[in-house]
């Protein structure tokens, strides 16, 4: 693609009248003072409209008896690009396997959405929410319990043959 | 009817403490909510909110300011001359707040005890007065910029020393044009003869007026003249090292100084509290009686002092300064910062010599006027705004479009003619 440039060409001296663009500016300064142009949003009382890829939070989807969905493949805490989930798996009497420790350091976490991507059994999700503000560093490694609380909506997947998600 | 009912001494002391109380309290009022509305007015302009969460529409958001100013940490840098230091704000602040003494704010109010002139002080000296205090400002911001022991503050102070001490000769003198139209220089009777005239004095003094507002912007440090705070040059300039209570001296004391400005505005060119095309309102103390005008034979025409038009005077009195306030904030959001030396340039070079100018001309229509008997009075007005419209237009149209004043890439800008920077070559001529 070529590149444009734009030459600003300076008025020539004499030919700008400063009293108009004076005025000029100012009654633009008017026209936006007494209507001005809404695009505040007022943050905690209206709530931003998040894409329906948004990736924030995450969380983990559970079975209807309240088993976590995960099965301890491994695949998430291989592909995390910053290394931020651990995970130990374990097997039960019928050989399922299940997590027994499965922590993710919201911190670290650069919110990729690789995790929900490369999940096998759609166990874990980065959703779409934002609000995870705590009183300490500590409350930001969230373990299983709490990745199985969350019930925000999970993010919606990108999809090749719909690229712009309409 | 129209007999006048002196204060005795005991009332009149009374009335004045409660005037100096009362006004005193209303412009601090004036001034915290101007800096709220400053901040609003501010962020509408740039389609923001601006502070809305501290009671309705932010309205108590001053008092917040006030509280966390005065609990906050008071800096002192280690460096600094104490004393003048703490002397600064406190420099600062007082003919800040003391100007305002001598702005009539309404028509005389009567009372059981005899007729009270709404103003704190009417003393003979009005504007003098009032030129004299304001050039005292100087010395706060002077003396606390060098005294902070900080080069930006330092520089700052300069920059208001030498910018205050010009602008000030540019203002006493588009003052000059209003004192010979006036004859006095009481506020009182400013208010008055422009009653009298018929004409609020920014008609026949149009040109005045705008030397005045240029030059009230440049003494009140507000953009496009605030080089003595000039952020993006100098972080705040003289109030950089100050914290707390002391930094808010200077923030009332610079807002005192715009509510003063805009009041004197209003009182030198837009009648004061008269209310226009309504002459029920005129009143002024004349042999020991109150009266309106003068009638055909020269007879005074007596009135009487009422409650009711010293409530709508005092209406009219303040739609017109807070017109000004708002004209301040508006300036203020719309205009860049001038150069340093573009304002030294503006200050000296245009408005000194185009006020003198100005002056003489105002005399010397006057006197033509008065040789041919025009008596004062509407023709009187109309004669003298004619010849100032022409005048102002002509101003304008010199001072624009490069051909007084220009900008920095204008000053080796050849004349028609020989060569012509030619676009894209960076502003430079080309060879041939």
């Amino acid at each position: 693609m070529a590149i444009s440039v734009k030459v600003m060409r300076r008025p020539e001296a004499g030919r700008t009248s400063y009293m108009r663009a004076t005025l000029k500016g100012m009654s633009l300064t008017f026209r936006h003072m007494v209507r001005p142009t809404k695009v505040t949003l007022e943050y905690p009382e209206e709530q931003p409209e998040l894409s329906p890829r948004w990736r924030g939070t995450h969380r983990m989807e559970v079975h209807a008896d309240g088993r976590p969905k995960c099965v301890a493949c491994g695949l998430c805490p291989t592909v995390c690009p910053a290394n931020c989930i651990r995970l130990v798996g374990g097997e039960d009497d019928q050989g399922n396997r299940y997590p027994i420790v499965y922590e993710i350091d919201e911190f670290r976490c650069i919110f990729c959405g690789m995790c929900q991507e490369v999940c096998p059994v759609e166990a874990i999700h980065v959703g779409q929410h934002f609000e995870n503000a705590e009183y300490g560093r500590d409350r930001f490694v969230y373990d299983l319990d709490r990745l199985m609380e969350q019930d925000h909506p999970t993010t919606l997947l990108w999809d090749p043959s719909d690229p712009r998600s309409e | 009817m129209g007999e006048m009912q002196e204060l005795s001494t005991f009332w009149f002391v009374t009335f004045g403490a409660v005037k100096v109380v009362a006004v005193f309290t209303v412009v601090m009022v004036v001034v915290a909510y101007m800096t709220l509305a400053e901040r609003r007015v501010s962020a509408f302009i740039q389609d923001r909110l601006g502070p809305n969460r501290v009671g309705p529409f932010g309205l108590l958001q001053p008092i917040a300011d006030g509280l966390k100013n005065i609990i906050k940490e008071e800096t002192m840098p280690g460096t600094a001359a104490k004393f003048y230091f703490v002397l600064g704000p406190a420099l600062a602040i007082m003919p800040a707040v003391v100007t305002f003494a001598v702005i009539p704010f309404a028509a005389p109010l009567p009372t059981p005890v005899g007729t009270v002139d709404m103003i704190v002080a009417d003393v003979p000296i009005g504007i003098l007065y009032i030129l004299a205090l304001s050039s005292l400002a100087v010395y706060g911001i002077v003396l606390s910029g060098w005294a902070s022991n900080n080069k930006y503050a330092f520089l700052g102070g300069l920059r208001a020393s030498a910018q205050m001490i010009s602008y000030e000769v540019a203002l006493g003198l588009s003052v000059i044009a209003v004192l010979l139209l006036a004859g006095n220089v009481t506020l009182t009777e400013m208010v008055w003869k422009q009653q009298q005239l018929g004409l609020w004095f920014v008609f026949p003094l149009s040109l005045a007026f705008i030397f005045f507002l240029i030059s009230a912007l440049a003494e009140t440090n507000r953009l496009p003249f605030d080089m003595p705070e000039a952020e993006s040059e100098l972080i705040t300039g003289y109030h950089t090292e100050y914290s707390a209570m002391k930094f808010s001296m200077f923030f009332i004391a610079e807002y005192a100084h715009v509510v003063t400005a805009s009041a004197l505005m209003a009182t030198l060119f837009f009648g004061g509290w008269d209310i226009p095309f309504w002459p029920g309102d005129d009143m002024f103390r004349h042999e020991g009686a109150w009266i309106r005008g003068f009638d055909e034979s020269g007879a005074p025409i007596p009135t009487t002092p009422s409650v009711l038009i010293t409530l709508l005077t005092l209406g009219a009195f303040s739609a017109k300064t807070g017109f000004f306030l708002l004209l301040y904030i508006w300036i203020r959001w719309t205009l860049p910062r001038f150069r340093y030396d573009q304002v030294m340039h503006l200050g000296w070079k245009v408005l000194l010599p185009a006020a003198l100018g100005y002056i003489m001309l105002i005399a010397g229509t006057m006197l033509v006027l008065d040789q041919l008997g025009v008596t004062y009075g509407m023709l009187y007005g109309l004669v003298l705004t004619a010849v100032s419209g022409v005048t102002t237009l002509a101003f304008l149209f010199f001072v624009d479009r490069d051909r007084v004043i220009s900008g920095a890439h204008r000053k080796r800008t050849p004349r028609a003619g020989v060569t012509r920077p030619v676009a894209g070559t960076g502003g430079r001529p080309t060879s041939s």
